[in-house]
């Protein structure tokens, strides 16, 4: 026990660190450029003891549960060798994990308020509510399918970066067709669908696949899951707003 | 004990958001897979402990930095701190050297809130790993935060000048696609992962507020169209920064064999003599 409360208070020590930079900007903003005194420094330092003490709980449970979970999962379906079932898998955890993403719920709002303003739909709450439900849906499917393919690509061994300046281009074209309003959001949804838990499952899933595969650089083969999770996102949502 | 409150209350989020994630890893284990886990016992507390973890981590950002951080970025976006140039009509006139520090804000913003993300943190160990040690984990989260502090200072700078968002996503985009051809290989996937890992939890917030308030206080820009954007440019460039960082490592070691191979060549053309051993 005395040894897993030394590693815990390394992992604090590390946490520590961690945010240190961002409590050195703040403060110097606040205290040298705005030129106010701290407000309610208790609440303050309270919060910091709670953010460094939940960073370290978050980073030990990561290789603790995460971490082995989705590599333990990778590889018992390198043995089974069912291509159907790893896919779908695939397909489950990105809509998963998507469609009760917070961060892409509040996107999804913004954007909706957009397109209202900008007479694109009607501007009434139920066709906003409609729209940012749709566009949720879109932003899903279109992040199980990037799961999907990217764990086809694992498997086929390709070079992900055929697939992505290929994506890039599709963006680029998109845009000069897409309204002007959908753009920003669609640019902006591609960097919010992947979440702090999604994150850490999907490498493990991908760097378990490429390493129980043989003849693989899981450092080549095992990344790029998350590139493909945030690009057809921007995509999908541009062509959403052309259809609608 | 309002403090507790606020846990029980993210904690129950954080538990709805992880659900659906819960659910499908639990199907496939159990009807499709149909294996023991190793380790059930730890991986199961391995899971309580990041969902508590992620919990606190967020009551404690609540607490401590996200209110005085969007304080401060409507303080710093306020025309009257910048001292903004008047116009003809008295109305503040939006000339861009004023803004001075919003950049610089911006720049600091978005390095220290990148070194403090966890799923960045997440990807770093794992990066280390895989690469038997030869990626360091701060190397990788140093270069990823460095593109996401360009990213954001440009991205008020263009919300400031006004220029449309297109001309420099595409523009970053042809960058990172050249770069493609020259990092070395091994370095592209992550690359192109680290642009989607970056922008989460703590980095969203503060850039999202900061780009809101500067929006709404510039006459002429809308906070719907122009306050979008800069979350895309944070995760454009840490793809950039990430290829630069392999490509300036690859360069340094090429040059130091180089160097060798010469120092040899001229030590044996001197003596007519093998190199000392």
């Amino acid at each position: 026990m005395p040894r897993a409360l030394r590693s815990f208070l390394g992992l604090l020590l590390g946490a520590a660190r961690d945010l240190a930079p961002i409590v050195g900007v703040i403060l110097f903003f606040q205290l040298v450029v705005v030129q106010a005194p701290l407000p309610r420094p208790g609440p303050i330092l309270a919060g910091l003891v709670l953010v460094v003490l939940g960073l370290a709980l978050f980073i030990q449970g990561l290789e603790m549960g995460l971490f082995p979970l989705g590599e333990s999962m990778a590889r018992a379906f390198a043995r089974r060798g069912s291509l159907v079932w790893l896919l779908l898998f695939s397909f489950a955890l990105g809509f998963g994990t998507t469609i009760a993403e917070p961060a892409l719920i509040a996107v999804a709002d913004e954007a909706a308020k957009a397109a209202g303003e900008a007479q694109a739909i009607a501007n009434t709450p139920e066709a906003r509510e409609t729209y940012a439900l749709g566009l949720r849906y879109t932003v899903a499917l279109s992040v199980g399918l990037a799961i999907v393919l990217g764990v086809f690509r694992i498997l086929k061994g390709w070079p992900v970066q055929v697939f992505i300046i290929g994506g890039y281009l599709i963006v680029v074209c998109l845009t000069f067709f897409a309204p002007p309003e959908v753009v920003g959001v669609a640019y902006d949804s591609g960097g919010v669908t992947t979440s702090t838990i999604t994150v850490p499952l999907v490498t493990a899933l991908g760097v378990g696949l490429a390493s129980s595969l043989g003849g693989r650089n899981p450092l080549i083969d095992g990344f790029g899951l998350i590139a493909f999770a945030s690009l057809t996102p921007m995509i999908f949502v541009m062509v959403y707003g052309m259809m609608i | 004990m309002e403090t507790f409150v606020r846990i029980m209350d993210t904690l129950w989020s954080t538990v709805l958001d992880v659900a659906p994630i819960l659910l499908v890893l639990i199907l496939f284990q159990v009807f499709v897979l149909r294996q023991t886990i190793p380790n059930l016992k730890r991986m199961v507390l391995g899971f309580v402990y990041v969902v508590i973890g992620l919990d606190l981590f967020l009551v404690g950002l609540d607490l401590a930095l996200f209110p005085l951080g969007r304080l401060m970025a409507a303080q710093l976006t306020d025309p009257a701190f910048l001292g903004a140039t008047p116009g003809p009509g008295g109305e503040p006139m939006v000339v861009w050297t004023d803004y001075l520090w919003v950049y610089v804000f911006a720049a600091a913003v978005g390095f220290a809130t990148t070194v403090a993300e966890p799923a960045l943190i997440a990807v770093a160990i794992k990066v280390e790993e895989v690469s038997g040690g030869a990626i360091r984990a701060w190397g990788l989260r140093a270069a990823v935060a460095l593109g996401v502090s360009i990213g954001v200072a440009l991205g008020t700078l263009r919300i400031v000048i006004g220029a449309p968002l297109p001309w420099f996503i595409v523009a970053g985009y042809v960058v990172v696609i050249g770069q493609t051809f020259f990092a070395p290989k091994a370095i592209i996937p992550l690359a192109y992962d680290s642009g989607g890992v970056t922008t989460s939890t703590v980095t969203v917030p503060l850039v999202t507020a900061l780009g809101l308030g500067l929006a709404s206080s510039i006459p002429g820009r809308s906070p719907l169209i122009d306050g979008f954007g800069l979350i895309a440019l944070a995760s454009l460039f840490p793809m950039i920064t990430v290829m630069g960082y392999a490509q300036v490592g690859d360069y340094v070691r090429r040059r130091a064999a180089r160097l060798r191979r010469a120092e040899e060549a001229s030590v044996s053309e001197d003596g007519g003599k093998p190199p000392k051993e």
